[in-house]
């Protein structure tokens, strides 16, 4: 209790007496575009990940520096330099000793929260408060887990005076933000079927939506709880769970739906109009067989689907792969924008699919509106149907002798997320164009479950890339091929743009860069390493700043004095 | 690597009457090898199954039968219900794991017709000889890898391209020309829009700002030919090409 007390002391003091009341989170936030804080995964709701703030515009970037720079303290006994107060990492789990992570190196990959001037920060078992003005660490928590993939961790959602992430081993976990403290942990999903947790919560009303995922064929579902309690609201499943179910007839039968993956990866984007909260599906499983799953669409996969937010219900649906065969989910963001689409001003959801298409869907009514491809590479698919939905080439499945696709198994993008600058009307994404040889190892697909039965090679990339999508007619109006990012081993994190004319991204080789959105052309840049997380960007004190994770690592920047 | 539950290993002699009592009441429906059959589920995979240790979760269904999906009740006891269970648990329902059937042939293209690409359409030949430097490459490498190499080149991710040789591939280097004539040539070791870095031949390490066209960057990719006729080349002509080096013995 010392140095929880201690946490007290020292906000109270540096914060001062109204700040320090004012710590708890502003519903009406999270339905405004993002200016003084970071409420929520995508920074709004929206997803669009477009800041109104131009402080720091292209007349002055060159201007920008780093305010500070800190390294957090990981694991139970992390030691090293705490923030006053902060001198003991508070530890919570539900197993005796904490399992190693199984080779996947501790990072910050998902969004960051910054509220009233303290960063909220999360990776796989651990979580961290951190003075977004200093960098100074006010606590951090750290869960012995069970196991499960530890691949990531995409960010905590906060409700008042509350923060919630979940584990890789499957549960929710509510701390105080005050304190690190914490009030309840729950489990969420079923270990032992291999279900394993990385999304991050989104905290709609006095809903907390929380999406899980799994690779051996078990059924995808998103859950709502009540943030007060932990209780379940409702909880929904992406695929036929019983007789009558829709969708069954896309299915072999109903094990082969029951089983079917359509996993819920990543978080929605929600509308506080409509009470609609569009997120989108990951693939069928098995995910490179399909004699188990009958040759139909399998519903609800690879789909953006809208739910009502207080019942669970589903308004619409619109799948983006129909019978995947090549571990392509659909769960990019679902990224909203209010924009006029052939002379009428609509409301629109935009989504690049890791298959390599872009579409555009009215997501009040799910009507599709636009497909193209944005990966040149993709050779997939034969040909677009009158749905919009692109229909996959047999030809082009995991076979015995072997196939050549683009793209490889990680995908055209993959879940960093994409930015939608309104001022431009264009779509930004990362494009990887990768060629890989794809082979079905196993001779009998009824053997095969989850990920299990084929081989995957790369062959070649042909260079990563942000691409400009005009989204009134799919157009690329730009594409910026990172140079040397073809070999680089650092992965695709994520855009943002922003009124003072910028898109900031990560270029493949260690350097943070400002692009001109209307062009591509590099405008600013530093090198700091292998950036893991997405740009962000908030107002404090009057100065803009702009947020990026290296590892464990954070590196914040301003315009020098 | 995943850590997901480890089961620990069951006794083999439960799992010999295990799969002798499945053999005979169950593997009808659910076939021999409990992976699903025409009308009874995969069972390895099965929620309940995977929640289950020994035999106390699957027991009520199996002594109370699921009668409405045409499933009959069984009369076996609990030592029965758990030699089924270990026998179920011993299967491996890996997600990621290797192939369970003996591997199969992936050789089904014709020889000749590569022989002719190799030295017609695919301009192989323009780089590469059967009798030079493929000679007796059919002797190297399995046929899987002898197909990547004949896309990768040897410039596939390692990591991916278990026992495929890279290293015979000479690197990717780069020109640097200065307008003043001045010209570095070279091992690229990184490039991004701001910065080149290279090793020149006599192993000195030179690095360069780019400052919009100067100095002038020019990449050379000994694989650039393989990187181009990926968007083009037919899985046919692979699968040829792959038959034909198979033969370069």
């Amino acid at each position: 209790m010392k140095s929880i007390l201690g946490i007290f002391a020292v906000l109270a003091i540096a914060l001062g007496p109204t700040n320090f009341l004012g710590q708890s989170l502003d519903p009406a936030l999270l339905t405004k575009p993002a200016t003084d804080a970071w409420p929520t995964y995508g920074g709004d709701y929206s997803q669009r990940r477009y800041s109104i703030l131009k402080q720091i515009n292209q007349t002055n970037i060159k201007n920008l520096g780093l305010a500070w720079t800190d390294a957090l303290p990981t694991g139970a006994n992390p030691g090293g330099f705490f923030g006053p107060g902060a001198d003991a990492t508070i530890i919570g789990g539900e197993a005796k000793e904490a399992a190693a992570p199984g080779g996947f190196p501790l990072r910050v990959g998902g969004a960051i929260l910054q509220v009233n001037g303290i960063l909220y920060v999360s990776a796989p078992d651990n979580a961290w408060a951190v003075d977004a003005r200093t960098g100074t660490v006010l606590w951090h928590y750290f869960w012995k887990t069970k196991g499960g993939t530890h691949i990531g961790n995409r960010g905590m959602a906060m409700v008042g005076d509350w923060l919630f992430f979940e584990t890789p081993d499957d549960y929710l976990i509510s701390l105080e933000a005050k304190t690190g403290k914490e009030r309840w942990h729950k489990e969420i999903a079923d270990f032992n079927q291999e279900y394993f947790s990385t999304a991050a919560p989104i905290a709609v009303g006095n809903h907390l939506i929380v999406g899980t995922g799994d690779d051996l064929d078990s059924p995808g579902f998103l859950q709502s709880f009540d943030p007060a309690t932990g209780e379940l609201q409702w909880k929904y499943y992406t695929v036929p769970m019983k007789e009558g179910d829709p969708g069954l007839d896309t299915w072999k039968n109903l094990d082969a739906a029951r089983h079917g993956g359509a996993q819920t990866w990543m978080p929605g984007s929600y509308d506080p109009e409509t009470h609609l909260y569009v997120f989108s599906t990951g693939n069928p499983t098995p995910a490179y067989t399909n004699e188990t799953r009958g040759e139909g669409d399998n519903l609800y996969t690879c789909s953006l689907i809208a739910l009502n937010v207080d019942t669970g219900k589903m308004s619409w649906y619109f799948q983006t792969s129909p019978h995947d065969t090549h571990d392509w989910d659909s769960t990019q963001s679902p990224v909203f924008a209010d924009a006029i689409f052939n002379g009428k001003p609509r409301k629109l959801v935009l989504q690049a699919t890791r298959n390599g298409y872009f579409f555009v869907i009215d997501r009040t009514t799910g009507e599709h509106l636009l497909t193209s491809k944005y990966a040149e590479s993709a050779n997939w698919a034969a040909r677009v149907d009158k749905r919009g939905e692109p229909v996959r080439d047999p030809a082009k499945d995991s076979l015995p002798a072997g196939t050549l696709v683009s793209p490889d198994n990680g995908g055209a993008t993959n879940w960093p997320p994409p930015s939608f600058d309104p001022d431009t009307g264009l779509f930004y994404v990362q494009l990887r164009e990768i060629y890989a040889m794809y082979y079905l190892t196993e001779s009998n697909p009824r053997l095969v479950t989850g990920l299990g039965g084929k081989e995957e090679d790369a062959v070649g990339s042909l260079g990563t890339s942000i691409v400009a999508i005009d989204y009134k007619n799919g157009k690329i109006a730009w594409k910026y091929r990172f140079p040397g990012g073809s070999s680089s081993p650092i992965g695709i994190t994520g855009l943002l743009t922003t009124a003072g004319k910028l898109l900031f991204s990560s270029d493949m080789t260690g350097n943070l860069v400002a692009y001109d959105p209307l062009t591509g052309t590099p405008l600013w840049h530093t090198r700091i390493g292998a950036i893991s997380n997405a740009p962000e960007t908030y107002m404090l004190d009057g100065q803009q700043y702009v947020l990026v994770a290296v590892g464990t690592s954070l590196f914040s920047f301003r315009l020098g004095q | 690597m995943h850590a997901y539950p480890v089961r620990s290993p069951e006794d083999p002699a439960a799992v010999a009457r295990g799969k002798q009592t499945f053999g005979v009441s169950c593997g009808f429906c659910h076939g021999s090898d409990a992976r699903g059959g025409e009308t009874g589920p995969n069972l390895v995979r099965s929620q309940l199954v995977l929640d289950d240790q020994h035999g106390e979760t699957i027991a009520p269904t199996i002594m109370n039968g699921r009668v409405d999906r045409g499933m009959p009740k069984f009369d076996f006891d609990m030592a029965q219900v758990a030699d089924i269970a270990a026998f179920i648990h011993s299967l491996s329902s890996s997600t990621r794991g290797e192939a369970i059937s003996p591997p199969v042939n992936i050789v089904v293209g014709d020889a000749k017709a590569g022989e002719a690409y190799f030295n017609g359409a695919g301009k192989c030949s323009s780089c590469h000889s059967a009798t030079g430097d493929l000679a007796g490459i059919g002797s190297k490498h399995d046929p899987k890898t002898l197909q990547n190499l004949v896309l990768s080149g040897g410039g596939g991710r390692p990591s991916n391209l278990a026992g495929a040789p890279a290293s015979h591939v000479p690197p990717t280097t780069v020109t640097v020309s200065f307008p003043g004539g001045q010209k570095y040539e070279g091992r690229l070791d990184h490039l991004d829009a701001f910065d080149v870095s290279l090793t020149s031949g006599d192993e000195t390490y030179h690095s360069f700002a780019i400052h919009g066209a100067v100095p002038q960057v020019v990449v050379h990719n000994p694989l650039q030919q393989h990187l181009d006729m990926l968007p083009t080349i037919k899985d046919a002509d692979i699968h040829n090409l792959t038959a034909y080096l198979v033969t370069l013995k």
